[in-house]
C-alpha cells in the first residue's frame, strides 16, 4: 500500500510526476503542432475555395484586414494568372439572435455574391440555424447567390427589401444580411483604396 | 392571515365538492373563450381542440391501464381539461400529428411520470406546450390571422402576433379594443380578454378558484411593465391583454395541484409569475414568457408552501 | 478475480451512466448525435485505460497525502495528449466535441475508477477495468446520442430513418438530453429487474 507521507517524499514525487508529464506533453506538442496548424489552414483554405471563383494564388498568404463598423474583417483576395477574379471575406456581425455570426462570403470580381459558408453562429437550432441552407435555396426570393449588394436591395422584405426572411427567424435573417453588407464594404474598400494594387478594370466594375 | 376560517367540531356537512366537479366547472368557464376562437378561427379551432382532448384522454387511459396498471380515472375531467388548455395554447392551424405529440408529452411526461393527478409538479398542459414550442418552433409561431367562421384549417393566412411585432420593435396596428374582443392573431384560446374574464367571474362566483393568483399576476405585470416601459399606461394595459397573459393568469396558474395552498403563498406565486413574464417578454429571446414564467413558479411552489405554512394550533412561535 | 467479470462489471453492474450516474456533464452535453456520443465515449475510454494503467503502476510510489493531485496530473496529461492528437488528426470530431475534451479531466468516472479500482489492483486488471467502464460509458453515450438524434432529426449516424421535418428539436437541445436520459434510465432499470 501507499507510503507514509512526509514533506520530503511528497515534494519529490510531485516534482518528478510534473516534470515527467511536462516533458511528455512537450514532446507530443512538438509532434502535433505542425498537423494542427495545417488542419487549421486547410479548413480556412477549403472555406475560401468553396466560395470564390477558381484561383491559382494563395489567398491565405495574401490576406489582409479591413476595419468595418469597428470589426476587423479578413479579406482573402483570389487571383488567376495575375488577374483578380474575386475574393472571400470572413465577415461577421454582433446582431445575431444568439450573438456573433461569422460567415465566409465569396464575391466575383464585380462584387456579385458567388457563395457563402457559415463558419460559426449561435442562432436557435431549427430557426436561425437554417441560414446555411436558406439563403442559397432557389425558392421565392430566398437566395442571395448571384445578387449584387449594391444593385439589389438585400434586406428582408419586412424592412422593405427583396429577400425572403427565414420563417419565424427575422432577426437571424437580418443578421445574415448584415454580415453580407459588411463583407461587401470590406471587399469594395480594398478596391477603392487599391491597397493591393487592384486593377483599373475592377474599379470600373465597382462603380457601375 | 386575513381570512377567518370558521372551525367547528364535527359532524361536518360535505359540500359536495369533488375533483370532477371542479374540473367541469373550469371547463364551463372556458366556454366563452372557446366560442370566440370558433368564431375567429373557424374550423381550425374545432379540429385542434377535439384532437387535443381526444388524444389526452386516450393517452391517460392507455398509460393508466397498461403502464401503471391502475384503474383509469379519465372520468374526473382532468385529462379533458389538460386537452382543452393545451389546445388553447397552440395556433389553430397546427397539424394534427404535432397536437398528438403535445398531448403525449403533456399527459405522459407532464403528469403520469410524476404519478398522475395530484403528484405532478408542473402544469401538464404547459409542459406539452413548451415542449412543442421548443421542438417545432416554426409551426408553433406562425399564427393564423382571425378570419371569421373560416373553413380553412392548415392553409389559413398567417401573420406575426402583436407581441411578436413588439419584440422586433415594429409598430402594432391592433387597437386596444381589438385585444379586448379577440380580433388579433394568436393562440386559440388567448385572443379575447373579455371572454376569459367572463370565465374568471364564473369561477369566482362558483368558488372554484379564489382571486389571489390571477389578480396578483395581473397587478404585478401591469405595475412592472408600467415602470420599465417608461410610464406608458396604455402600453402596460396592452401587455395584460396580449399573448397568454389572461389565459395563463386565470386558467393555467390557478391549477390546484401546481400552485401554493395558502392565500399568502398564492400572492407570492402570482407576483413571481407577473415579474418573470414581463422580464422574459422584454429581455428574453421569446416574445411571450407566460408559459415559462408559470412553469418556473410551479417549480418554486413546494418551497413557497414550506415557508408560508400556517402556524399549527398550539405551536409556539420561534 | 475473474477477468471477464471485471469488464462486465463496468458495462452492466456499475455502468457509469445508467447506474452510478457519474460524468453527467459530457453525457448531457455531447450526445446531440450518435457519432458525438460515440466519439466522446471512446475518448473517455482511452483516458480511462491509460490513466488506470499508469496509476496502478505508480500507486506504490505515491505518498498517501498527495495521491489525488498526482492522479489528476496523470489524467490531465492523457487528456491533453488526446486533445492535441484529435485536433491534429481528426479536426472534424475535435470541432464538435471541442469544449468537452478538456472536461474529461474532471469527469468523475476517471478519478473515481482511479481511486476505487486502480489504486487497489494491478496494472493489467486496472486496464481491464478501464476497458469495461469505458465501454459502458461509450455504449450509454452512443445509445443516448442515437435516441436524441433519432427523435430530434429523424436520423441515426446521419442515416435518415424518417423525414427531418417530423423531428422534435427539443431532443437536440439541452432539455431533451435530460428527458431522454431520464426515460432511458427507467427502461434500463425495468429491464434489469426482470
Amino acid at each position: 500500500m501507499a507510503k507514509q507521507s512526509s514533506f520530503g517524499n511528497m515534494l519529490i514525487v510531485l516534482t518528478v510526476i510534473t516534470v515527467l508529464v511536462g516533458a511528455l506533453l512537450g514532446y507530443v506538442y512538438g509532434i502535433t503542432a505542425e498537423p494542427i496548424a495545417q488542419a487549421k489552414k486547410l479548413k480556412q483554405e477549403n472555406a475560401v475555395k468553396d466560395v470564390t471563383p477558381a484561383f491559382d494564388n494563395s489567398p491565405i498568404d495574401e490576406q489582409y484586414t479591413v476595419t468595418v463598423n469597428g470589426m476587423e474583417l479578413k479579406v482573402f483576395p483570389a487571383t488567376k494568372e495575375g488577374e483578380k477574379v474575386g475574393a472571400a471575406v470572413e465577415s461577421k456581425t454582433k446582431n445575431g439572435f444568439g450573438g456573433e455570426v461569422i460567415i465566409m462570403v465569396g464575391f466575383e470580381a464585380d462584387g456579385t455574391i458567388r457563395n457563402y459558408r457559415v463558419l460559426s453562429h449561435a442562432e436557435t437550432p431549427g430557426l436561425g440555424s437554417k441560414m446555411e441552407e436558406w439563403f442559397r435555396t432557389e425558392r421565392g426570393s430566398q437566395s442571395v447567390l448571384g445578387k449584387h449588394p449594391a444593385k439589389d436591395n438585400l434586406t428582408v422584405k419586412k424592412d422593405g427589401g427583396s429577400v425572403d426572411a427565414i420563417t419565424a427567424a427575422t432577426i437571424s435573417s437580418r443578421a445574415f444580411l448584415d454580415v453580407i453588407a459588411n463583407a461587401y464594404t470590406a471587399y469594395t474598400n480594398n478596391n477603392c483604396d487599391g491597397a493591393t494594387g487592384a486593377t483599373q478594370q475592377e474599379k470600373e466594375a465597382d462603380y457601375e | 392571515m386575513s381570512q377567518n376560517f370558521i372551525v367547528s367540531p364535527s359532524p361536518h356537512v360535505h359540500s359536495g365538492n369533488s375533483v370532477s366537479k371542479c374540473m367541469y366547472g373550469v371547463l364551463i368557464a372556458l366556454i366563452p373563450a372557446f366560442l370566440v376562437s370558433l368564431y375567429c378561427f373557424g374550423i381550425g379551432a374545432l379540429v385542434v381542440t377535439l384532437t387535443s382532448v381526444l388524444a389526452c384522454v386516450l393517452f391517460e387511459y392507455l398509460i393508466q391501464k397498461y403502464l401503471l396498471k391502475v384503474k383509469p380515472s379519465i372520468c374526473d375531467g382532468s385529462a379533458i381539461l389538460t386537452g382543452v388548455l393545451l389546445a388553447f395554447n397552440v395556433p389553430s392551424n397546427l397539424p394534427i400529428w404535432i397536437i398528438i405529440i403535445g398531448a403525449l408529452v403533456a399527459i405522459g411526461i407532464g403528469k403520469m411520470t410524476f404519478g398522475g393527478l395530484g403528484n405532478n409538479i408542473f402544469n401538464p398542459a404547459l409542459v406539452g406546450r413548451v415542449f412543442l414550442l421548443i421542438s417545432f418552433p416554426v409551426q408553433m409561431t406562425t399564427w393564423p390571422v382571425p378570419d371569421p367562421l373560416s373553413m380553412n384549417y392548415l392553409d389559413a393566412e398567417t401573420a406575426a402576433t402583436p407581441l411578436g411585432l413588439m419584440k422586433q420593435g415594429l409598430p402594432v396596428n391592433a387597437m386596444t379594443t381589438d385585444m379586448l374582443l379577440g380580433n388579433i392573431g394568436g393562440s386559440l384560446g388567448e385572443i379575447s380578454a373579455i371572454a376569459l374574464l367572463i370565465g374568471f367571474a364564473y369561477m369566482l362566483i362558483r368558488r372554484i378558484i379564489t382571486w389571489h393568483i390571477p389578480v396578483s399576476i395581473l397587478v404585478t405585470a401591469f405595475v412592472f411593465s408600467f415602470l420599465v416601459n417608461g410610464f406608458d399606461a396604455e402600453g402596460a394595459l396592452q401587455q395584460l391583454l396580449l399573448g397568454g397573459m389572461m389565459l395563463g393568469a386565470i386558467f393555467m396558474a390557478t391549477d390546484y395541484v401546481t400552485s401554493p395552498m395558502t392565500p399568502r403563498g398564492m400572492i407570492i406565486y402570482g407576483i413571481g409569475i407577473g415579474l418573470l413574464t414581463i422580464i422574459i417578454r422584454r429581455y428574453g429571446a421569446y416574445p411571450e414568457g407566460m408559459s415559462f414564467a408559470i412553469l418556473i413558479m410551479n417549480a418554486v411552489t413546494p418551497l413557497i408552501n414550506k415557508y408560508v405554512k400556517p402556524k399549527r394550533f398550539g405551536e409556539v412561535k420561534k | 478475480m475473474n477477468k471477464l467479470k471485471i469488464i462486465l462489471n463496468g458495462i452492466i453492474t456499475e455502468n457509469p451512466t445508467f447506474v452510478l450516474l457519474l460524468g453527467m456533464c459530457p453525457t448531457l452535453g455531447t450526445t446531440s448525435s450518435a457519432i458525438n456520443g460515440l466519439g466522446m465515449g471512446l475518448a473517455t475510454m482511452f483516458v480511462l485505460i491509460c490513466s488506470n494503467a499508469v496509476i496502478a503502476l505508480i500507486k506504490n510510489l505515491i505518498p498517501d497525502k498527495v495521491r489525488i493531485p498526482s492522479f489528476i496530473v496523470v489524467i490531465a496529461a492523457f487528456v491533453t495528449i488526446l486533445q492535441m492528437c484529435m485536433e491534429a488528426y481528426v479536426p472534424a470530431l475535435y470541432e464538435s466535441l471541442g469544449l468537452f475534451i478538456p472536461l474529461i479531466v474532471v469527469n468523475c468516472i476517471v478519478l473515481g475508477r482511479a481511486e476505487s479500482f486502480a489504486a487497489k489492483h494491478n496494472a493489467f486488471d486496472s486496464m481491464l477495468d478501464g476497458v469495461g467502464c469505458g465501454l459502458g460509458f461509450t455504449i450509454a453515450l452512443t445509445l443516448l446520442g442515437s435516441v436524441r438524434e433519432l427523435l430530434g432529426t429523424g436520423k441515426i449516424f446521419n442515416t435518415a430513418i424518417f423525414p427531418e421535418h417530423f423531428g422534435a428539436l427539443v431532443f437536440v437541445l439541452a432539455p431533451g438530453a435530460f428527458i431522454a436520459l431520464g426515460y432511458l434510465i427507467v427502461i434500463v432499470n425495468k429491464l434489469k429487474t426482470k
